[in-house]
């Protein structure tokens, strides 16, 4: 609390992204976890609430010509917001407290420390053990003749960055595995990511090898020569850098570098170039200027999109995924992967690899899995990358961003092979950033174990999991040829299946979204044929117990079901409420001339308030009596827990730390 | 002039057919008056041959050859040598490209067959003359020749305004085309001009497209009328009857929207040429807008420049947003969406009548107007609606030129004369509100691709011919058939439908933000992307969609069988 020097500012604009005419007044309040905007408008009094962690800049900009000070505060989840504060000083204090309050500088002052859910210390520890990566170790078939699990990094001896359990090849020794880890940098020695047991073939990680321009390990040739070992059907291993060779080349001069074909028997070696954090980082940057411009045209936009380079990124990492999960369902070669540290390309490539083999990761729990899998355990460093602690900004880069848009971009090419929906993987973009629930926290499983996070925070997924009816995909049907087997995206010609993600970099604008969601009428749909279903039934059994009886009470009953029929249908049919939006723009021309100045030959005549009988001061203000104000996700059951989506509603978690 | 004589060779045996995404079957190639067949034959001698291709000749936009001698040596050039050179291995590849953007391959052994056969299709694909295209002598045995053709008749439109108001007629001055040769016989206009005055109007307006009545928002009474521009010219000219016309549509105090969908500068220049806009001291309460749409050439070359693109495999993601970038067509969607939206705005929230006209009044400004009814109106998002909208806004009563604006799509070599994708382009805007509204359109996107398709070559007479005028001289209606009556048939009728729809009484305000605005995939990699999967999540839609509604019956069913029993159980018990 000491960091809030204005808890309450009142008379404050809260601006339209899209339409910057459109303002609302209301107070501002900054709490110890939350920035919360409440509306003054008396009917609706709608809620903002961001969460500090959630802020990636606050940026004062220039006074405004009546004298008004404008912020704009920029969130992780894409979030933008833009207040117009009275007072200089106000506005000052609120920027310097939301400077503090945004980069925290201990884990303990983490929303997840003091966010409590109402769940008893059993729930909690139930909800950890929702994910447990030894059953999913199992479930690919491991241990086996050829993997064991090693102790070798017990109590982080070998490896600090790596999980105390990890699964290597039955005839790599503890000296190999020490040997190689010697010669990887952070002793990132090769351990298994994936495992088909239906050829063996597997998915390895590691990082990159000490080589410089000449340097040999023999115990590192040996743990190669183990991992080929352990697919007796397969000749040869691919050894995968997914760096561009320039990148690894320069990294030789570091004494750093990638295998040597003639120093490792049997191995292949390809590089996949994927750019690094810092270019990822900044494509970032540039699309997401494109996101915020105002009223762009389409030449802005699509300019902007190419010049950023995101899909291009995007597209590579995806190939790499493609590359790897073809070497392992198709040749039956075995994969060993990494790039410089192994925790951010070899983290995403693993990940979209196995996605595109493993049907099992492409429902609800397998995702949760893949991710603490490929992501929590094998330390990828979420505290640096998503900065929840002030640290250096050149660590951010928004590596899970980038497989979370793989996925959705694969889900939007195969509809029918996803258990959950484009909605759970918002929501669990947003809590990598929120630091709401522990998951997510530190660097590595070792700060994770100190820190305590099991006992003093909850676990993600099982939130989740609790809301899951809000995250299927009514398309998903386990016996539908899309959920089996492996995915085979096409491969060419394939650029233009790369589409924007509006659902996520421009999240909050409602607006640009599909006015009506298909999933969730369908979901609705599919529950009311089953209510029905269920009801046809137990009317099936009535019925033949009264043709016993003979009585002739059954209006009754069918009645009611008629009225769930309705029911149904009116929850799924979402108000297709909308209101027209600024089809008027770019014509800026406008101001400056004055409306009676045009007669002659108006050039650029506008349709405006002033050049209208109407005195509506905004033409496009919702003032349509018919037509209310439309939100997906108010629809949603479970809304009343802690979507992250809500710039509405109370809350009823959050809440609670309103009174802290 | 006789199909016959075109047609040099009809059958080569043994030809090679490939495309893009089917395996390539070989099978005996004809060329008939209209299609062209290939059919192969997968048994022996005498089995029955199965048709491969049935390609409407029409189809065709362009025609390559590409002729290779296989030899090993130089045959000698003697009369006599010619069957060697074809047993030595001469063959030839024609790539036919086609309107609805599909390409084939034929690879045909000889050489001579293969130029005869490239000819042929060439000659037989450039017939110009409207009689004697296909729809005249197609002749379908469940279809009569006179279904469909008068299913949406402007009398009835003007019925429904009649019930709501008086202040429109319906006028029969353009009886015999003479007022305007390409408006309908009969049009609505204000009650209060008499035919005469829309004789003058007419001669000042360029074609002599007066300003009529599109659209009529039943909501607040408002209209949208449409017509060209004025012909103000360079000495700034004026008609007291176009004023008059204009200024009756307005009640005391009122004020209308002119848009006009060509640039301020524009507008300005075609005084030059004796056209203009309505000068604001003439037509004082009228407010000119203008929102330039682009049309004509550059809207066909953007159309070239994009599937250009989407056919080039080459292409890395940076050149493929800079191609997409610079084709412009995603520029011209939004444009029209907004220019649209704009109207719509003037007739729902301002409460203002409006006139949209460009140059000619034939092409963009039944962009405008037919985009704003569908946004504005539920009734034009039924499939009978829409097909109404269809006639009413772009072919009977619309008169855009079909006949020219579709004679070559996107491949052709031909110098281009008059062609431009603007009937695509409404197509696309109408994609884009579907896709934005996924329940508030009755049809899908196969409607709307079988609409593109039609535009460009059909076997149906519906978008025969430039005008009604003349369809009425080629007796389009008396010798062909129509696509409606087709397309309502209800086995064909049901693909056509959208299983999500529901009635949305609503204004459907679709967003116009790049971000919001897609390239139209299921048109444009129609024939390059697999789109297997897509089609598996629609088939799984509708077994979603319609499982429901047939346990809806069901359970209806099982209540009509509850109550049978229970009358059952009444007669037993009255005995």
């Amino acid at each position: 609390m000491e960091h809030i020097r204005m808890p309450k500012v009142e008379n404050v604009r809260l601006l339209d992204r899209v339409s910057s005419r459109k303002a609302t007044l209301g107070t501002l309040y900054l709490t110890a976890t939350h920035v919360i905007f409440v509306e003054n408008a008396s009917e609706t009094r709608k809620e903002t609430w961001v969460l500090h962690s959630q802020i990636s800049s606050i940026e004062k900009q220039a006074t405004t010509a009546t004298g008004c000070h404008p912020l704009l505060i920029r969130c992780k989840n894409f979030q933008v917001i833009q207040l117009i504060i009275p007072q200089e000083r106000d506005c000052h204090d609120v920027y310097i407290s939301l400077i503090r309050l945004a980069r925290p500088v201990k884990y303990e002052e983490l929303y997840c420390f003091s966010f409590n859910p109402k769940l008893d210390k059993e729930e909690q520890e139930r909800g950890w053990k929702l994910v447990d990566l030894n059953e999913e170790y199992n479930r690919m078939g491991i241990p086996n003749n050829y993997w064991q699990i090693s102790d070798v990094n017990r109590d982080y001896g070998v490896c600090d960055s790596y999980p105390t359990e990890v699964y290597v090849p039955k005839s790599a020794t503890a000296h190999i595995i020490v040997g190689s880890s010697k010669f990887r940098s952070r002793r990132r020695f090769p351990a298994l990511s994936y495992y088909c047991k239906d050829n063996n073939a597997s998915i390895c990680r590691s990082s990159q090898p000490l080589s410089g321009f000449s340097a040999r390990c023999l115990e590192d040739e040996l743990m190669l020569q183990a991992i080929r070992k352990t697919n007796p059907e397969s000749d040869f291993l691919y050894v995968v850098d997914t760096r561009p060779k320039l990148n690894a080349m320069a990294n030789r001069a570091a004494g750093k570098g990638y295998e040597n074909e003639d120093n490792y028997s049997n191995i292949k070696f390809q590089f996949i170039g994927i750019e690094n954090i810092h270019v990822m980082r900044s494509s970032l940057q540039k699309m997401l200027e494109v996101c915020e411009l105002k009223s762009p045209s389409m030449s802005d936009f699509l300019w902007g999109l190419e010049n950023s380079g995101w899909l291009k990124h995007i597209k590579a990492i995806m190939d790499a995924g493609i590359f790897i999960a073809k070497a392992v369902a198709e040749e039956g070669v075995s994969v060993l992967v990494h790039c410089s540290d192994g925790w951010d390309r070899t983290a995403q490539v693993c990940s979209v690899a196995s996605l595109l083999l493993d049907p099992y990761y492409r429902t609800m729990k397998g995702f949760m899995v893949l991710i603490e899998k490929d992501w929590v355990s094998f330390g990828h460093k979420f505290n640096h990358r998503y900065g929840n602690l002030d640290g250096d900004p050149k660590e951010i880069s928004p590596v899970i961003d980038q497989f979370i848009e793989c996925v959705w971009q694969l889900m939007e090419q195969f509809p029918c092979a996803f258990e959950f929906n484009e909605r759970f993987l918002i929501h669990v973009q947003h809590h990598i950033y929120s630091c709401q629930f522990g998951n997510f926290l530190c660097n590595s499983q070792k700060e994770r174990q100190e820190l305590k996070i099991q006992e003093r925070t909850y676990s993600l997924w099982a939130h989740l999991w609790k809301n899951r009816a809000d995250y299927l995909n009514p398309l998903y049907r386990l016996d539908h040829s899309q959920t089996q087997g492996t995915l085979r995206p096409q491969i060419a010609p394939c650029i233009f299946l790369y589409k924007f993600w509006s659902g996520m970099y421009n999240r909050f604008e409602k607006g640009m979204h599909p006015r009506q969601s298909v999933t969730d009428y369908l979901m609705a749909v599919k529950e009311e044929t089953q209510q029905l279903e269920e009801e046809l039934e137990v009317l099936g059994e009535r019925l033949a117990s009264l043709q016993k009886v003979q009585l002739n009470d059954n209006e009754v009953k069918s009645k009611q079901q008629d009225q769930n029929k309705e029911l149904g249908r009116s929850t799924s049919n979402i108000s297709l409420a909308n209101t027209p939006q600024e089809y008027n723009n770019n014509l800026k021309s406008f101001p400056s001339r004055s409306p009676s100045q045009g007669d002659e030959e108006d050039s650029a005549l506008i349709l405006t308030q002033d050049n209208l009988k109407s005195s509506d001061p905004d033409l496009s203000a919702n003032s349509d009596q018919e037509s209310g104000v439309e939100d997906l996700s108010c629809r949603s059951p479970s809304s009343g827990g802690c979507l992250p989506s809500e710039d509405s509603g109370k809350d009823s978690d959050e809440a609670v730390f309103l009174t802290i | 002039m006789e199909f016959a004589e075109l047609i040099k060779t009809a059958t080569v045996e043994s030809v090679l057919l490939s495309g893009a995404g089917l395996p390539p079957v070989r099978g005996t190639l004809c060329i008939t008056s209209h299609h062209l067949l290939l059919s192969s034959r997968p048994g022996g001698d005498g089995a029955p041959g199965t048709v491969e291709l049935w390609l409407l000749i029409r189809n065709v936009d362009a025609v390559e050859k590409r002729v290779q001698n296989l030899g090993w040596y130089q045959p000698p050039r003697t009369n006599s040598s010619q069957r060697d050179t074809r047993l030595a291995g001469s063959s030839g590849t024609i790539t036919l490209r086609c309107k609805d953007l599909k390409v084939l391959q034929l690879e045909i052994p000889g050489m001579e067959e293969c130029l005869n056969v490239a000819s042929s299709i060439e000659a037989l694909s450039s017939v110009d003359s409207v009689m004697m295209m296909y729809p005249f002598f197609y002749r379908p045995q469940d279809l009569r020749l006179e279904a469909g053709w008068h299913l949406f008749p402007l009398e009835q439109y003007y019925q429904q305004i009649a019930t709501q108001t008086s202040q429109w007629r319906l006028s029969g001055v353009n009886r015999d085309f003479a007022a305007c040769p390409t408006y309908p016989p009969a049009v609505i206009v204000p009650a209060a001009v008499d035919d005469e005055a829309l004789r003058k109007a007419a001669r000042f307006r360029q074609g002599g497209r007066f300003p009529v009545l599109s659209y009529y928002h039943q909501k607040n009474g408002t209209v949208m009328l449409r017509s060209s521009q004025p012909l103000t010219g360079p000495n700034r000219k004026r008609c007291r009857e176009d004023e008059l016309l204009l200024g009756t549509v307005l009640d005391e105090g009122e004020r209308g929207f002119i848009i006009d969908t060509r640039s301020a500068q524009a507008a300005k220049q075609a005084r030059m040429t004796g056209g203009g806009t309505e000068p604001k001291s003439s037509y004082p309460r009228w407010k000119r807008l203008h929102r330039p749409l682009e049309r004509g050439r550059p809207l066909q070359e953007s159309f070239i420049k994009l599937v250009d693109a989407c056919n080039d495999t080459s292409l890395t993601m940076d050149r493929w947003l800079s191609r997409l970038e610079s084709c412009r067509w995603l520029s011209h969607v939004k444009a029209a969406l907004s220019t649209a939206c704009l109207a719509a705005q003037c007739l729902d929230r301002e409460e203002a009548c409006v006139l949209v006209h460009g140059a000619e009044g034939t092409d963009t400004t039944l962009l405008v107007t037919a985009l704003a009814q569908l946004i504005l109106d539920p009734g034009c998002r039924t499939l009978a609606g829409f097909q109404g909208l269809l006639e009413r806004e772009w072919i009977e009563q619309a008169g855009h030129p079909f006949h020219l604006r579709c004679a070559r799509s996107a491949y052709s070599h031909a110098r281009l004369k008059q062609e431009a994708p603007l009937f695509l382009l409404f197509l696309d805007c109408v994609w884009q509100l579907g896709r934005q509204f996924p329940f508030s359109l009755e049809f899908g996107e196969r409607l709307l691709l079988t609409l593109f398709d039609n535009a460009y070559a059909s076997s149906y007479g519906t978008f025969l011919g430039n005008n009604e005028k003349e369809r009425c001289l080629c007796k389009v209606k008396e010798s062909t058939h129509s696509l409606w009556a087709w397309l309502n048939q209800p086995e064909e009728k049901r693909k056509y439908l959208n299983p999500l729809y529901s009635r949305n009484a609503l204004v459907i305000w679709p967003s116009v933000e790049p971000q919001s605005i897609q390239l139209w995939q299921g048109l444009f990699f129609r024939w390059i992307r697999s789109s297997k999967y897509l089609d598996e999540a629609w088939a799984e839609i509708q077994r979603l969609v319609e499982n429901d509604d047939t346990s809806v019956e069901e359970s209806a069913g099982n209540r009509r069988s509850q109550s049978l029993s229970d009358t059952a159980a009444q007669t037993e018990n009255e005995r």
